[in-house]
């Protein structure tokens, strides 16, 4: 590939959407057809675009888009193995969410707002994931935070503004530390940009106390996004948004933008030598293994069925953390691969959620006695998000676990065992109920909402949990084969730990 | 080239300014525009020729100082000249709207339009303790006579005490320009500097100059008068006053301290003037929080956003310096922007009570829009010009190990974000009763009039000024005052 190609190639993989979003902005409200083809027409040219540069990564080559922001700093956007895991993921999910969200909002209110904002947020994620460097993804990181506002005030209630202040709080007060921790870094060791490997083991630097104090502000700044407790708070309280938003908040753009974050500082900023020399392993693993089982607890005392999602992902995104926190090659390809495991798995559950609440009117767990006789897709797409989780085989929360396990005994942290068995039994505390309800309970004589639904908002929002469903199966009975995440994920990790 | 360049930039707003005041009325425009426009076009050849040089130099009619006036354009003066012309004519576009040239309060508000530009202009231009006065008392005056161009109440009560405090802060400027007249024999700024050393008159002098600056420029605790007066002037006259005019006067003490007294500045004053920042981020954030009206709450914006500028002196150096300029510049555009935006919200909604706004961000989108963008640069975050200004401060206060200029810069940048997402969170409000009024009618569609785009221009162009700092921060790195080493 021709090196003109290579260098705007990450630029446009990012600012396609966000031209889709001005394009959205300008349209209007009134033009739901332009509307629609700018979503889809985005969506689709992201993903060729992804997929052009997935080709081009794994033919050796290195995209790289590199633009001078201030003396000595660089905006950089590349794509190495890591952020082609994010990218594909954004993209793909992103796609099936747009669908989903055309059906969902199909008679909703200020819908330019709410797409164009949406856009936005996708070219912020696509530039977390792209990022070469901490300031390029601080920039999208932020920018992130803003573009997720509207979303989640998009109902303009007072409860949406509640949980909106609430999440400006946390993201904002959050920037201010990560900004502290990468000033004092870039004091310390000038532009870097991110290396597999870490670039500070590199630089073999003496401030261990100082490293250590940034390590600590940089994991507050991820660590707020990514919901480690205690920092987790705004989450539950954002699920006043839209379903589609909390799907993509959940499995794709804010959580994993964290999440994603804290692999980036772990694996190429610090290394996994000099965590391991300075000990901050396990600190995180013993934050992560807490806000695991806190979350889990807590899923358990919900009554609304999004509130129980929400915390279900505090719980699930820390396995994550907990993976990279053990450190050794096997717990680190769980921990990321659960990057994409638990945004398909969480993604679909979010699907369901929101077409039960859309056209049944269900929002609560007792209201869903007997669904899956009325609603039997969906309900099996929730079905297969909900024993994912819980990680049976062979859907892909398993391989996680399984590595999870497997790593930890490797590098001789054997209790972690205890968490992740702990955590599947209150996984399957809070879910088995659910599903027991689903299927099992008769259903009620009337349904809360009178469902007059037309064919586009069935077709569309079912097709999407159902091709989301599908790949959370996929992805776990095929994790052998050479393209799935797993053998990706194992392709990064052994450039970690050569 | 560069002397004609400079004088058109005094020169011809000036005379359009003459021209507006005896023309007949449907002459007005076309002088108007002549006046502004060209301004832009006149930078041109003289950013290049302080690109090349560093420092262009023009005896004005041939007498060298300190016989004759010289004007002196550094990069500093640049930048801010380039900001006055922005702001100038885009402002200017957008008060066309409002005051069209060939109306009768059209005539009254052009000429002293222009008269402001001019006079700022010439400030920017002088290199002359005098001088500098004579050009800041003109701008002082052409403001507070834009500030009352309506004959509001309440903008004459906040006129008459901007136009006390003003002339109290100049008889404190002139006593200390007498007192270094007395001890330098020359009113040149430079030469002064030279000639003068430490010394308990010279440093009071500087202090006395400071104090009145300090009045005009509304930096805490002597801002009183400034939100009553960004408050209430019209829409263009508040963005020209935030992003202009109270930033000339803090430009002045800069000159003061960095050029004038760059060998002599007594160390102990630093922190105070820095102090002083802090007080106005923190004090001005919390009353922004507090006000009930949406340019209240952006005039005392203004008054936190000041602040910053102040920082310059305890981080004194190349970073400091780049930042605190930066700053200026991303700032006057934000601003501006700012301003026009809720002058729009005001016009359409008939209030700016916070209270009454519920929804309005349907009606009017694009100014929403514009009031959000603009936040991004007041709050500092990526990609904006104020985050640029924010990041090159935060590393200046960490390198001279700074935690409490850094913890104020931090806080001042979560202070904003309160302050700024109350009223963007009213706009996008959906209230229960407000929606069921609110559901049959379309959204309007008068949104996209060009006076909303000129405003959606300027937060774009604060926006834009983090995407592409480098060559005006290449520019400062040149024109450093003596005594900062890079």
């Amino acid at each position: 590939m021709n090196s003109t190609l290579l260098f705007w190639l990450p630029l446009a993989v990012v600012m396609v959407s966000a031209l889709a979003g001005i394009g959205i902005f300008m349209a209007g409200e009134q033009r739901q057809g332009l509307r629609t083809m700018l979503n889809l027409f985005a969506a689709v040219a992201k993903l060729v675009l992804v997929g052009v540069m997935g080709l081009a990564v794994l033919g050796g080559e290195a995209p790289e888009f590199r633009m001078a922001l201030l003396p000595g700093l660089d905006l950089v956007l590349r794509a190495d193995a890591l952020s082609m895991l994010f990218a594909t993921l954004s993209a793909v999910l992103w796609l099936v969410t747009t669908v989903y969200a055309i059906a969902y909002l199909e008679r909703g209110a200020d819908r330019a707002r709410f797409f164009g904002f949406f856009s936005l947020c996708v070219t912020a994620t696509m530039g977390v994931a792209m990022a070469g460097n901490l300031l390029t993804f601080f920039i999208f990181y932020e920018l992130l935070t803003l573009t997720t506002w509207p979303l989640v005030i998009h109902s303009g209630t007072r409860a949406a503004f509640a949980g909106a202040r609430t999440y400006l709080v946390h993201t904002l007060g959050a920037s201010a530390v990560f900004l502290v921790g990468m000033v004092w870094l870039y004091g310390l060791t000038g532009a870097q940009d991110f290396i597999a490997g870490g670039t500070l083991a590199a630089l073999q630097l003496e401030y261990t106390l100082q490293l250590k104090v940034i390590f600590g502000l940089l994991v507050i700044g991820m660590g707020v996004k990514a919901a480690l407790f205690p920092l987790h708070s705004w989450l539950p309280r954002a699920m006043v948004a839209p379903a589609p938003v909390s799907a993509l908040l959940h499995a794709v753009a804010v959580v994993k933008a964290g999440a994603f974050g804290l692999v980036r500082v772990v694996e190429d900023i610090y290394g996994p030598e000099l965590i391991a020399a300075l000990g901050l392993g396990l600190p995180l693993v013993i934050i992560a293994g807490f806000t695991i089982l806190y979350g889990s607890v807590l899923a358990l005392y919900q009554r609304d069925i999004k509130k129980r999602l929400a915390y279900s992902t505090v719980s699930q995104v820390s396995y994550i953390a907990l993976g990279i926190g053990i450190g050794g090659p096997i717990a680190t390809i769980g921990g990321i691969v659960h990057l994409v495991h638990q945004g398909l798995m969480k993604i679909a559950l979010f699907f369901c959620a929101g077409i039960y609440a859309n056209l049944l009117g269900i929002k609560k767990i007792d209201q869903l006695d007997g669904v899956g006789r009325r609603m039997p897709w969906t309900s099996l797409c929730f079905s297969i998000g909900a024993l994912g989780m819980i990680g049976l085989p062979p859907v892909a929360g398993f391989i996680t676990k399984w590595y999870l396990g497997a790593g930890a005994v490797a590098v001789g942290m054997d209790w972690v065992i205890g968490i992740l068995v702990a955590s599947t039994l209150l996984n399957a505390a809070y879910f088995l109920p659910v599903l027991k309800r689903i299927w099992l309970h008769a259903p009620p004589a009337a349904w809360p909402a009178d469902p007059t639904v037309s064919l586009l908002e069935v077709r569309g929002m079912v097709g999407a949990a159902l091709v989301v469903a599908a790949m959370a199966l996929g992805v776990g009975l095929f994790a052998g084969h050479p393209l799935s995440p797993l053998n990706w994920v194992t392709g990064i990790a052994a450039g970690y730990f050569p | 080239m560069i002397a004609e360049a400079l004088a058109g930039l005094v020169f011809l707003p000036l005379l359009a300014a003459c021209a507006v005041a005896v023309v007949p009325k449907r002459a007005v425009g076309v002088f108007v525009w002549s006046g502004l426009l060209p301004l832009p076009a006149l930078l041109l050849p003289l950013t290049e020729a302080v690109w090349r040089e560093g420092l262009v130099r023009l005896a004005v009619a041939g007498f060298a100082s300190p016989l004759g006036i010289e004007w002196r354009v550094d990069a500093l003066a640049l930048v801010v000249l380039w900001l006055n012309a922005l702001i100038a004519v885009f402002v200017g576009l957008y008060a066309a709207r409002d005051y069209p040239p060939g109306s009768a309060r059209g005539g009254r508000f052009w000429a002293l339009w222009l008269l402001l530009t001019s006079a700022m202009n010439a400030l920017l231009l002088s290199a002359d303790l005098f001088n500098l006065f004579v050009t800041l008392e003109l701008v002082t005056l052409a403001a507070i006579g834009l500030l009352v161009i309506d004959g509001k109440p309440a903008a004459l009560r906040a006129a008459m005490r901007y136009l006390l405090l003003a002339l109290l802060g100049s008889l404190f400027y002139l006593l200390g320009v007498a007192l270094i007249y007395g001890q330098a024999g020359t009113l040149d700024l430079y030469q002064a500097g030279e000639r003068l050393g430490p010394g308990l008159l010279p440093v009071t002098a500087l202090v006395l100059m400071t104090m009145g600056l300090l009045v005009k420029s509304a930096i805490f605790p002597l801002h009183g008068w400034l939100p009553a007066a960004h408050g209430n002037a019209p829409g263009p006259v508040s963005a020209v006053l935030s992003a202009m005019v109270v930033k000339v006067s803090v430009y002045l003490i800069w000159r003061l301290w960095l050029w004038l007294a760059a060998d002599w500045q007594p160390a102990w004053a630093l922190p105070l003037l820095g102090l002083l920042g802090a007080g106005a981020i923190l004090y001005g954030s919390v009353l922004a929080f507090l006000q009930v009206r949406l340019k209240m709450m952006v005039a005392y914006s203004t008054v936190a956003q000041l602040g910053y500028l102040m920082l310059l002196f305890p981080l004194l150096g190349p970073l400091g310096y780049s930042a605190a300029s930066y700053h200026l510049l991303s700032h006057g555009l934000a601003k501006a922007a700012m301003f026009l935006a809720v002058s729009n919200i005001l016009a359409v909604m008939g209030t700016d009570r916070l209270d009454r706004l519920a929804g309005a961000d349907r009606r009017l989108p694009l100014d929403t829009l514009t009031l959000a963008l603009a936040g991004v640069s007041i709050l500092g975050l990526p990609p904006s010009g104020g985050f640029v200004s924010k990041w090159l401060m935060l590393q200046a206060a960490w390198a001279i190990d700074g935690w409490l200029w850094l913890a104020v810069i931090l806080a001042g940048g979560l202070l904003a974000a309160a302050y700024l997402f109350r009223p963007l969170a009213v706009l996008c409000a959906r209230p229960a009763t407000a929606q069921a009024a609110d559901d049959g009618s379309p959204p309007s569609a008068t949104g996209l009039h060009w006076s909303g785009v000129v405003a959606l221009l300027l937060a774009l162009g604060a926006l834009a000024a983090g995407l592409a700092p480098a060559p005006v921060l290449a520019l400062l790195e040149r024109g450093l005052p003596p005594g900062i080493l890079p």
